[in-house]
């Protein structure tokens, strides 16, 4: 068990890191990005430049919460 | 052969390489002089025959299990998540909010702690040089393995070569700086590694963000891959909103928050 742990806990630390907000909106953005895909809300073409905007935001949106916990 | 696609390729993997390899053999040189150097190109060689295997292994498994556009979803979602995490810790250094990678600082830890541990001996070796070499190569190794598989598979879906491709750049940024680590014989603290750093992250954000919103085209009905608008042309434009991005952050979190924090200094495996 206790190696078991050790290698979910090593994969995670790989993957996820010491932020886990990352990996949460990367995988929101890519949920609307699956729901607009099947749904066909919009056109396809449109899909992948949303995606990023919303990637972009992702990213912003981890930088102010850590900046704002380090400097605070 | 010379597509966007392949060049970015091919370079995002050797940037990312050298910066793993650098900070591999500041972990091996360290124990390496300080202890025994049978016992740590032992445990590095080792690590390697291991992550070969895992490349062999994982890209040959995955290429023909799972459909393209579901193969693209997945490993573009790791590779964003992963390329992510590097940007925000490479905007952060630039910006001050964390301390800067130090391979001295890190070189002369390393070599304190490989003092003070026991000269345990196992089937003829230093065990603390084996393992700490092993593990030092074998995680810094994981990288580049994850990312030369990730780019490797999701671009020969247009280019059958690139997991060659990849595997070659890799191997070529570890001759490089194994070659340049034996000819100093010190760590390679003159190589420019953070702004190397954000420059990988940026690339593995742009390819991330393409490759995954492509696979998005599984949950259609045809499940075949959305293409981006002007299709892997489009490659340049995704970098330079990462770059444009990139830069804006780091600007507006110095204007922000204007008063660095004292970050404790990166060390080993840690980014």
């Amino acid at each position: 068990m206790r190696y078991l742990l050790g290698f979910f806990r090593f994969w995670y630390d790989f993957v996820i890191g010491d932020c886990w907000q990352i990996a949460a909106g990367v995988i929101v953005v890519l949920g609307c990005g699956a729901w607009l895909a099947h749904s066909q809300v919009i056109r396809a073409a449109l899909i992948p430049p949303v995606e990023g905007i919303g990637v972009v935001l992702v990213v912003v949106i981890s930088l102010l919460a850590t900046a704002r916990g380090r400097a605070g | 052969m010379l597509d966007p696609g392949t060049i970015g390729l091919a370079t995002a993997v050797f940037v990312a390489s050298t910066v793993e390899c650098v900070e591999a053999c500041t972990i091996v040189l360290a124990v390496g002089m300080t202890r025994s150097w049978k016992s740590t190109i032992v445990g590095s060689i080792l690590a390697l025959l291991a992550l070969s295997l895992i490349v062999a292994l994982a890209g040959v498994g995955l290429r023909n299990t799972i459909s393209q556009s579901l193969l693209q979803l997945i490993i573009g979602a790791l590779l964003l998540v992963f390329g992510l995490q590097w940007l925000r810790k490479a905007i952060l250094r630039e910006s001050g909010l964390k301390a800067k990678h130090d391979e001295e600082n890190i070189y002369r830890r390393e070599q304190e702690e490989a003092r003070q541990a026991s000269h345990l001996m196992r089937g003829g070796l230093d065990w603390f040089a084996f393992v700490v070499s092993f593990k030092g190569v074998f995680l810094e190794g994981l990288e580049v393995v994850f990312i030369v598989i990730t780019f490797g598979l999701s671009a020969s879906l247009r280019n059958p070569h690139s997991m060659f491709i990849a595997s070659m750049a890799a191997l070529a940024a570890f001759v490089l700086v194994a070659s340049a680590a034996v000819i100093v014989h010190k760590p390679l603290s003159s190589v420019p590694e953070n702004l190397l750093k954000f420059a990988v992250a940026v690339l593995l954000c742009t390819f991330g963000t393409f490759w995954s919103t492509e696979g998005l085209g599984y949950f259609t009905t045809d499940h075949d891959s959305l293409e981006w608008p002007g299709g892997e042309w489009s490659l340049l434009a995704v970098l330079a909103a990462w770059i444009i991005v990139s830069t804006l952050s780091v600007r507006a979190l110095r204007r922000l928050y204007p008063v660095g924090v004292s970050a404790p200094a990166a060390t080993g495996a840690v980014k």
